[in-house]
């Protein structure tokens, strides 16, 4: 028994669909298996929904079969009933497994075609840069404040006195012109640029009380003209410890300790004898390099000592109850040789390269 | 210091392999830092050789000079030519032509035989000149780097010498010698002399030390010795300015006599010259034993020698024949003709010593150090002498010096010594340092033993005495930088050596870690980079013009800080403002090639106050009193830490898929804002007018209190054009103290409302006038309590808005914290601003 096909599905399917009778267990299953056959074959979306009206539409024969379950008469209602409930729920799940499977390629596919080349990413945000030598002194002060110590600074227009005598350079003493200084006018308002950073450690230790344990870093000034290796403004770190019984070992230890957070766990020192003012005894101190360019050395790095005792005097501290141990290094010479910086120039030029390399380390 | 091995192994032993730097490695470790090596063999090498001139034939040239084609015996006579450079004659003679006169037929002379190098890289080969081969060259001494004598080549007779023909020249001249240069401290004045480093390097490496000074054997003073008067009992600090002063007379001198080689070579050596003999052998004493001495042409002198200050207006002829105006501070050596010399600093011109000379009074005298200094400061004459003098020499050496070149005149000069002997002044009393017990060790942290102890102080010299509870020592003449038992630590310690002072980390107590002002700086500083300025350091010295335009809104002199002693008289100030230094970057980096600029500078700015320094200082070694503390500090200039940024060009580099931002004005706002939002404190704009900035595009900013705090904007246009910057160029200068100092130092927190957000939009024209800063405060004002938030998210002006004014849209976010806002509770909040706003303005809502 069969019933013309409407024009509509004959378009739709290429064929002409036969419409089975409800109870016809074989042409039922034909029909379902076209169903499950177009499904599979549909390669897209587009394409499924294509087969979809074809043989789950309203006008697809199974559907057409369905209708007719009505007009059977009740013997055959029930046997209708279960094949083409069991048969359009076959097709209705092939449809949705059908349909996931689609639709999960075709999102990939979606991924896929929004590929970007990612080499090709712009930079929309400026990366900005501290200047090495700031980040190195903000270094050096870290390690200092890891271990208990303070950080002291100053003016760098300062007084004679704060400058020289009060570190115990006698007016007329030859060393006090070896430190090539900027005299401001007049001469006779007795100041100057500071020419280290020793008197900061003068006026923490009026200041403070004691004990005392002070780091002072800040930007110091001598007549050099400027060369590869000299400039007339610069940077020093200078450490000040006034307590009971310092001896001259701490300041070993504690220069030893330092190296090695600034140059690692291979890295020593060595204490020569040397002159200075306002400490005695002095020493030159060298630091053994162990990644030198060129190959593990000693490098000069700064000079250290007793704090004089006229220098613990002019701040009103008894020499006979405290002593103390001092130092003192260059920063741009740190950062040159820690940092293989080969030429002065670079570092007060102010070229965005030189900081910009850097970034926000050392 | 120079010291020639030679020299020092005189004095100290020195293994005969060791090499200039092997004795100064063995210096350093006292203290005697390495400078450098002088070594002749490294510019000269041989064969240079001991030659006879057989014969001379002068041969007169077209050019009108006369040449000599000599023939050179360079072997002697029966013996071969061992040598076979190219051009060496295996008869032993060599043809050489030669351009000077000063030697005759017979004459032994220095010959440079084919092979050897000269300084300069001058290499002696057989060349043709003259018609003839000439194979060698009959060397001048200027020409082997020895001295400046070029009137002709060297005759060794004339040195006193008569070696053998094929002799080794380089070493009968001292050119295997070397000499170790070390820098020698302020305190170390005995180190400018070979006894002195002898004894540091005997010091250094154990061995024995013998005293130069022990190997002469002084005559005493003769009641016939020249008289000498010393009138400076009371000199500076009211120390004598002389304490001891030594004449001996020689006479007989023969003027003609050369310098011997070895004594020229040592001279040379140790930087000196070579000059005539003898200046050399005053010297020689002089770097020997570090006491100078200064020579008088005994027959130029008129009477009795008076050491005395100048006289007010009274002048000198110094040795260099310039006229001096002597200062009464000047310690003088004057006869009875009036001043002969400047003290230790220079002697003068009427009786100096001459090539005619021949009788001498030598003068070793002790003098203060700071006169000779303020002098030699003061007529800018560094010499050997004053360097010396200025550091401290030796009280006891003076005679010992004397005599030593009294014995070598006499010896070298066919000098005569005489019994006019004078040893004027007085032995100042010896230092006595008591150096307790235990002291050393306790500042040292090694536990030395009471042998180390004495031996270390007995080989410095010092005279040791037990007393109860410890030493009292007597430190050496020669140490006059020994005061305090801290020195003698330091002698102990260098002595038994640095090296073994052991490492101990002291426990400091509980810090306090960075204070708020060190951390508020970090974070600042930080936040500019994090925001993508970079960082740059700049000079502080700048002109008077640039101090005058950024230092000051408005044109005039603005006070700074001046230089005595700039390196450039131009830029001889301290800044007032960082821009000038930052700008200057900007157009070196942009000069570089780089268009897209965003800079920044951190730092002191010196801005003076009503007092400028102090006008005496206090002395050193006592803490001053705190009336003269508050003086040296109300004297310094004022030195807040300003922040100052440049921007200019894009925000971002150029790349695919992204167009960069051009910096603008707003740019420069939001650097200077940032800064106050890191600290949590607001910075309030207004417009401002500075005569760097463009007159319509500055922002005053200033603290919420009014306190002035910088300026910000586009830079003026004709100041860029001046800076050859690019144009919209923008910057920014703050005081940041101001801003560490008014930042809450507890935020107190606000309370977080969760109930729903009502946004209400207003758009209001105002005259063009009247700024959105202001008409917003009014809104905010006029909104109360329930406006959570407000903004300007719209500037326009044009179709639908009347000429002259503009209209501003504000977004509006009301919200309460105990309830969900009515519509009507928005509204009527709205327009409560909006009222407020148009009372103030007459803000008309669009």
């Amino acid at each position: 028994m069969s019933e013309p096909t409407s024009p509509e599905t004959a378009v739709l399917d290429g064929l002409v669909p036969v419409v089975p009778h409800p109870t016809d267990e074989v042409g039922v299953n034909v029909a379902v298996q076209a169903a499950l056959a177009a499904f599979a074959a549909a390669g897209n979306l587009d394409e499924l929904k294509s087969a979809r009206l074809a043989h789950s539409g309203e006008k697809s024969p199974l559907s057409l079969a369905n209708r007719e379950i009505g007009r059977l008469d009740k013997s055959e209602k029930a046997v209708a009933g279960k094949l083409m409930g069991a048969s359009r729920g076959r097709v209705n799940k092939a449809l949705a497994d059908r349909t996931a499977v689609l639709e999960a390629e075709d999102a990939a596919r979606i991924l896929v075609e929004e590929t970007v080349d990612v080499t090709a990413a712009p930079r929309r945000r400026r990366a900005g840069a501290r200047h090495p030598l700031s980040t190195l002194q903000d270094r050096v002060s870290d390690i200092f404040v890891g271990m208990g110590w303070e950080i002291a600074e100053g003016p760098e227009v300062e007084s004679e006195w704060f400058n020289f005598d009060a570190l115990n350079f006698a007016p007329d003493h030859p060393a006090r012109e070896m430190q090539d200084t900027f005299f401001i006018d007049p001469v006779d308002s007795h100041l100057l640029l500071r020419t280290h950073t020793s008197p900061v450690q003068v006026r923490s230790m009026l200041e403070r009380e004691v004990p005392m344990y002070v780091l002072c870093p800040g930007r110091v000034y001598r007549t050099d003209e400027l060369d590869a290796t000299h400039t007339p403004v610069f940077h020093q770190f200078e450490g000040l410890a006034i307590d009971k019984n310092l001896t001259m070992a701490d300041l070993r230890g504690t220069l030893e300790h330092f190296a090695r957070q600034m140059f690692g766990d291979d890295a020593s020192i060595r204490l020569r004898p040397n002159f200075f003012p306002f400490t005695e005894p002095s020493a030159e101190l060298d630091i053994w390099h162990p990644g030198a360019k060129g190959g593990p050395r000693w490098i000069e790095w700064g000079g250290c000592g007793m704090v004089n005792p006229n220098v613990l005097r002019a701040a009103g501290i008894d020499p006979e109850e405290y002593s103390g141990f001092a130092f003192g290094m260059g920063v741009e010479r740190t950062l040159m040789f820690r940092n293989e910086v080969p030429d002065m120039h670079d570092m007060i030029e102010g070229d965005i390269r030189f900081s910009e390399h850097f970034g926000m380390e050392i | 210091m120079r010291i020639p091995l030679s020299w020092l192994r005189e004095y100290a032993q020195v293994p005969a392999d060791a090499s200039a730097e092997d004795v100064m490695n063995e210096l350093v470790k006292v203290g005697l830092e390495e400078e450098d090596v002088h070594r002749p063999t490294d510019s000269i090498t041989g064969p240079i050789v001991v030659g006879q001139v057989l014969s001379i034939v002068k041969e007169e040239q077209t050019n009108g000079k006369t040449i000599n084609w000599c023939q050179v015996r360079v072997v002697p006579e029966g013996q071969p030519q061992t040598l076979t450079n190219e051009g060496i004659d295996p008869s032993g003679v060599q043809g050489i032509i030669c351009g000077a006169h000063n030697f005759v037929a017979g004459d032994k002379v220095v010959v440079t035989l084919p092979g050897a190098v000269l300084p300069g890289d001058f290499r002696i080969t057989p060349r043709k000149t003259y018609g003839h081969i000439s194979a060698g060259m009959i060397a001048s001494s200027r020409e082997l780097g020895i001295g400046d004598d070029h009137d002709g080549i060297i005759v060794l007779s004339r040195l006193g010498l008569d070696p053998e023909v094929g002799t080794d020249a380089m070493e009968l001249l001292g050119l295997y010698d070397q000499a170790a240069e070390i820098n020698v401290t302020p305190d170390r004045s005995y180190a400018f002399s070979i006894r002195g480093v002898a004894r540091e390097y005997a010091h250094a490496t154990g061995t024995t030390f013998t005293d130069p000074a022990s190997l002469v054997t002084v005559d005493a003073a003769t009641a016939e010795g020249h008289p000498v008067k010393l009138q400076d009992a009371a000199g500076i600090y009211g120390v004598p300015g002389c304490d001891r002063f030594v004449t001996r007379k020689v006479t007989g001198i023969n003027p003609a006599l050369p310098t011997p080689p070895w004594m020229a070579s040592r001279l040379n050596l140790a930087g000196m010259r070579s000059i005539s003999l003898v200046v050399d052998i005053s010297n020689y004493v002089m770097l020997e034993l570090g006491q100078p001495l200064h020579f008088y042409d005994a027959d130029k002198l008129t009477g009795a020698i008076t050491v005395r200050r100048a006289n007010p207006c009274e002048t000198l002829k110094t040795l260099d024949t310039k006229e001096r105006k002597l200062h009464v501070e000047d310690l003088l050596i004057t006869d009875e003709s009036g001043a002969i010399g400047v003290a230790g600093v220079m002697g003068g011109s009427a009786t100096e010593v001459s090539d005619t000379t021949t009788s001498v009074l030598i003068e070793a005298a002790h003098f203060e150090p700071i006169s000779i200094a303020r002098s030699r400061r003061r007529h800018k004459l560094p010499s050997e002498a004053s360097k010396r003098f200025e550091r401290g020499v030796d009280w006891e050496v003076a005679d010992e010096a004397a005599q030593r070149a009294v014995d070598l005149l006499v010896q070298l000069a066919d000098g005569t010594a005489t019994t006019e002997i004078t040893d004027a002044g007085t032995r100042p009393a010896p230092t006595l340092i008591d150096l307790p017990a235990g002291f050393a060790s306790a500042l040292i942290g090694i536990e030395y033993t009471d042998e180390q102890i004495t031996w270390a102080l007995g080989e410095i010299g010092a005279q040791l005495e037990e007393i109860e509870g410890g030493l009292r020592v007597t430190a050496p003449s020669w140490r006059p930088d020994l005061a305090t038992k801290q020195d003698l630590v330091e002698e102990i310690a260098r002595l038994v050596g640095y090296h073994l002072i052991p490492a101990t980390l002291p426990t400091a107590p509980p810090g306090r870690g960075y204070s708020r002002v060190q951390s508020q700086r970090r974070r600042v500083v930080a936040a500019l980079a994090d925001a993508g300025l970079t960082e740059v350091l700049s000079y502080p010295f700048v002109t008077k013009a640039q101090n005058n335009t950024f230092g000051a809104p408005e044109a005039g002199d603005v006070a700074a800080v001046k230089l005595n002693n700039p390196l450039s008289s131009e830029y001889g100030f301290m800044r007032t403002s960082i821009l000038p230094g930052l700008l200057g970057i900007a157009r070196r980096n942009h000069g570089r090639g780089f268009r897209d600029l965003a800079l920044y500078e951190a730092g002191q700015v010196f801005l003076p106050g009503e007092v400028l320094g102090t006008s005496s200082i206090p002395p050193l070694g006592i803490r001053p009193s705190e009336e003269e503390l508050e003086a040296l500090y109300n004297g310094l200039p004022h030195q807040p830490t300003h922040i100052a940024a440049v921007l200019t060009g894009h925000d971002s580099p150029v790349a695919a898929e992204h167009t960069p931002r051009v910096y603008d004005w707003a740019d420069a706002l939001d650097a200077a804002k940032l800064v106050g939002d890191v600290l949590g404190v607001e910075v309030v704009v207004s417009q401002g007018s500075h005569q760097a900035f463009h007159p319509g595009r500055t922002a005053a900013l200033a603290l919420r209190d009014g306190t002035f705090i910088g300026y910000a904007g586009e830079l003026h246009p004709k100041l860029l054009a001046e800076l050859d910057l690019p144009e919209r160029t923008v910057a920014m200068e703050i005081n940041a103290d101001e801003l560490f100092e008014a930042a809450a130092d507890v935020i107190v927190a606000k309370e977080i409302s969760t109930y729903p957000i009502s946004t209400q939009d207003v758009a209001l024209v105002v005259d063009e006038g009247i700024v959105a800063s202001d008409v917003l405060e009014a809104l905010r004002e006029g909104a109360g309590e329930l406006l959570e938030d407000i903004a300007l998210f719209d500037v326009y002006s044009g179709t639908g808005i009347e000429d002259g004014k503009k209209s501003l849209a504000f977004g509006l976010r009301f919200r309460a914290t105990d309830r969900t806002l009515t519509a009507d509770e928005a509204s009527e909040a709205r327009a409560a601003a909006t009222a407020l706003a148009a009372e103030r303005f007459g803000a008309v809502q669009r």
